[in-house]
């Protein structure tokens, strides 16, 4: 046998047996984990002082820093004995935060608590994978049953447990607009589609887009008024329950509404961002944007405007006396290293104190119903009301009403129907993803 | 005497094993063994209700996420993302090599101050993806930047939609793929079949006529025999949206090519291109003739650089265009958003093994050529 023979066979021998290393490491790993020293299973609320290293994960960096290091002030008031580690990592609605929350999730090294969009989101994730705390004992021991609204709870927990607590609460189905623009085009703030698509017409012929969009999330934010508003509350809710089809005319309506509202909209949609949306409307190249309540604290805190003076809100089309809300939220993992520390961190985050440090700098408002209102500016005392009052249902785009697999196909289906705007392909493609993403039937 | 030799070899051998041992059994973990382990990630159903529990169930399921990826009605956008990156690459490598060789011989000439122009043609590939990303994102967006060029020469603006057109040229239905791959691969075998047939090379001669006769024999009759690949029409094309990503990726990678070319010119002798000036070339012969042929295994090793850094384009399309933007997707792109937002793991590794082996396309003739020169040494 030649010398080069016996060098390569012995590489390839090796190049086996590493592999053989790689395989046998990762059951090593699996034996570590199922036997920790002590595995946080269940909560229980010992009322034992907190003390020790606490770590928050979040992705509120930025404009949103501010409201999260007040929340953690109130806290440590209460616990001077804890160390916060607050770990933030930046990217809007958490894109980047997700991605190394999970990588940390699946390497054993969980965080404390970590921030997440209530419902749906957490639920197929994190409770679906059985890492979550059921917080029940908390949420009864606090009293929060009967200070965070019925329907609230119901969204964001499952038979088997309440998962996090929700800090904030943003609603989704709100129509933005200037009064001063729509007195001098001479329209008056639409109730309904109907209302738009005239109105639209009008501001056509002046060069003024109607309804100003901008890329592909907005897109799908967008969408759930127009579902919302297009099959009312009930049957909303029963097609995420799966007791609608997909594929029921309600929803192909749902859809042909959708490509016709598109028509309305400005062509470069892709290409902006949801402020560049926002700021259409406030330097009057648009009409009116469909857009959550934080287009409120930009237009309040950043544009430095006055509410309901120089811009107004509604109820986004056919939608008045819903609340379409989404909710950030703290749960606990499973295996959290200081439970004691967790638990404390966590009744500071529903506690009226916390929640009444921290909203008004988000421009959110609390979940609680006992909040403090003179604390909160016009508009979110405006929305604080409605949220007491009116119907609640829960976003598609904020992750509250469906899995984030469905929500992940959802823009690809959206992508293909800004391509093709065909309702009834649509409408079959999202029966698909339902089935896939197992909810539907 | 000869004893000791050998001895001193086997020595050599040894202390030349062991000094490769620690990089071998840390590159076969941690590459190949990775690599494995998507490989048998992609063939499972990792993903399906709790994939991300402390004992996910991995049930194997053969090439069923592939069969999904190629027919599933959903995944015409992942079909979409990989005709883009066949077109980023192509483009790429056309405007890279194309402006970096205009550049290196405009360069090789004696120019004033040359070290600062090669700096300034040099420097853009220095930044980041991401760096060249948010720049070109505000150059490329609707309302100014580059729309606003025509401006400068007293006409309207233009309204061109960079990186978010929906329009596409060039489109095929998806069902006829096999057929343009192999009528592409048809046009490239006769070529070589008509250069063998020149030069007299039987073996060629005869392996090509074969590869030739089996390309036309599956375009001319099998095509319409075997079933579709798809139950449905699917058009894909080349979105216009990409043509945004693509100036900023050729602006970045062009200095490099550049360089590549520079160098491979500054190695041929001074006394080539005199002696060709003496035998009455001008310049233009001496480079179409004499100095771009000499550049041969420049461009052989640039096109496999260029080539997968088209297939690495993620962290560019991300920041330009966003990770939801269908019309500029890439593969790896679809891959992060199946693996770590759907939480598709299985799915997001067969992207992930496709992706590998589109890349495998380029380096592994790249590898078998260049491993054929050394031995030819």
């Amino acid at each position: 046998m030649n010398s080069k023979k016996v060098i390569a066979m012995l590489s390839i021998l090796l190049l086996v047996a590493s592999t053989a290393v790689f395989a046998g490491g990762q059951q090593d790993a699996q034996t570590m984990d199922s036997a920790p020293a002590k595995m946080v299973e269940k909560v229980e609320v010992t009322g034992n002082p907190a003390s020790g290293d606490l770590e928050i994960f979040s992705w509120w960096a930025g404009d949103e820093g501010p409201a999260l290091d007040a929340l953690i002030r109130v806290f440590e008031k209460k616990n001077p004995a804890v160390n916060v580690l607050n770990a933030t990592i930046t990217g809007g609605s958490g894109v980047n935060a997700k991605a190394v929350l999970k990588t940390r999730m699946l390497g054993g090294d969980p965080p404390e608590s970590f921030q997440v969009h209530a419902g749906q989101e957490l639920i197929g994730t994190w409770v679906a994978a059985k890492r979550m705390l059921d917080l029940t004992p908390l949420f009864k021991a606090e009293g929060w049953m009967d200070v965070f609204p019925k329907d609230l709870v119901n969204l964001i927990g499952t038979k088997e447990g309440i998962w996090s607590v929700p800090v904030n609460i943003h609603r989704s189905n709100v129509l933005w607009y200037v009064p001063e623009n729509l007195a001098k085009w001479g329209i008056k703030p639409p109730k309904t589609w109907d209302d738009i698509f005239a109105a639209g017409d009008k501001l056509r012929a002046k060069g003024i887009v109607p309804l100003s969009l901008a890329t592909t999330w907005t897109a799908n934010h967008l969408w759930e008024s127009v579902a919302l508003g297009v099959l009312g509350a009930d049957d909303y809710d029963a097609l995420w329950a799966g007791k609608i089809s997909w594929a029921d005319p309600k929803v192909v309506k749902v859809w042909e509404t959708y490509g016709k509202v598109l028509k309305y909209t400005n062509n470069d949609a892709a290409s902006l961002s949801w402020q560049q949306a926002t700021d259409m409307v406030v330097n009057g190249q648009a009409a009116f944007n469909i857009m959550g309540d934080w287009a409120a604290g930009y237009m309040s805190t950043t544009l430095k405007l006055e509410p309901s003076v120089d811009y107004g809100w509604m109820a986004s089309p056919g939608t008045d006396g819903n609340f379409m809300f989404l909710a950030d939220s703290f749960g606990a993992p499973k295996g959290t290293k200081n439970p004691d520390a967790t638990l404390a961190w966590l009744a500071a985050c529903g506690s009226r104190e916390g929640s009444d440090a921290f909203n008004p700098l988000k421009g959110s408002i609390s979940a609680r119903t006992d909040a403090d209102l003179s604390l909160y500016n016009v508009y979110s005392k405006s929305a604080a009301e409605d949220f007491a009052s009116n119907r609640i249902v829960g976003s598609l785009a904020h992750g509250v009403v469906a899995n984030e697999g469905f929500m992940n196909d959802f823009s690809t289906v959206m992508e293909m129907f800004l391509k093709s705007r065909d309702s009834q392909q649509a409408a079959n493609a999202c029966q698909a993803i339902a089935i896939q993403n197992g909810m539907g039937k | 005497m000869a004893t000791f030799n050998s001895l001193g070899k086997r020595k050599d051998k040894i202390i030349s094993i062991l000094v490769l041992l620690p990089s071998m059994i840390l590159v076969g973990i941690f590459v190949y063994g990775f690599i494995g382990n998507s490989i048998w990630v992609s063939l499972t159903d990792w993903g399906r209700g709790a994939g991300l529990a402390e004992h996910p169930v991995k049930n194997f399921i053969g090439l069923e996420n592939y069969r999904f990826l190629f027919t599933n009605f959903i995944q015409g956008r992942f079909r979409q993302d990989l005709v883009n990156a066949v077109f980023y690459t192509v483009f790429l490598l056309v405007g890279t090599l194309g402006l970096g060789l205009f550049l290196a011989i405009l360069l090789d000439r004696p120019v004033k101050r040359e070290g600062f122009y090669r700096t300034v043609f040099l420097y853009p590939m220095a930044l980041s993806f991401i760096v060249t990303g948010t720049i070109w994102r505000w150059l490329v967006a609707p309302s100014g930047g580059l729309n606003l060029i025509p401006k400068i020469f007293g006409l309207p603006k233009w309204n061109f939609l960079w990186v978010s057109s929906r329009d596409s040229i060039l489109n095929f239905n998806w069902q006829n793929i096999i057929q343009i791959i192999l009528i592409i691969a048809s046009f490239v075998f006769a070529i070589i079949l008509i250069r063998a047939i020149m030069n007299r090379e039987k073996r060629v001669i005869i392996k090509f006529s074969i590869f030739l006769g089996l390309s036309l024999l599956y375009v001319l009759v099998l095509h319409r025999l075997l079933p579709p690949i798809l139950p449905m029409e699917e058009a894909h094309g080349f979105n216009l949206a990409t043509i945004g990503i693509l100036i900023a990726a050729i602006w970045q990678y062009s200095g490099y090519a550049m360089a590549l070319y520079m160098a491979g010119l500054r190695a041929l002798p001074a006394s080539i291109r005199e002696s060709a000036m003496l035998d009455g070339a001008n310049e233009f012969i001496y480079y179409a003739k004499i100095a771009i042929p000499n550049l041969r295994p420049i461009t052989l090793s640039a096109v496999v650089i260029m080539a997968h850094i088209s297939l690495k384009m993620f962290d560019l399309i991300y920041a330009m265009a966003g990770a939801d933007n269908g019309n500029t997707g890439h593969p790896s792109i679809n891959m992060y958003l199946t693996t770590f937002r759907a939480n598709n793991f299985a799915r997001g590794a067969a992207i992930a093994v496709i992706l590998f082996i589109v890349a495998a396309f380029f380096i592994i003739p790249y590898m078998i050529h260049s491993h054929k020169e050394r031995q030819g040494l």
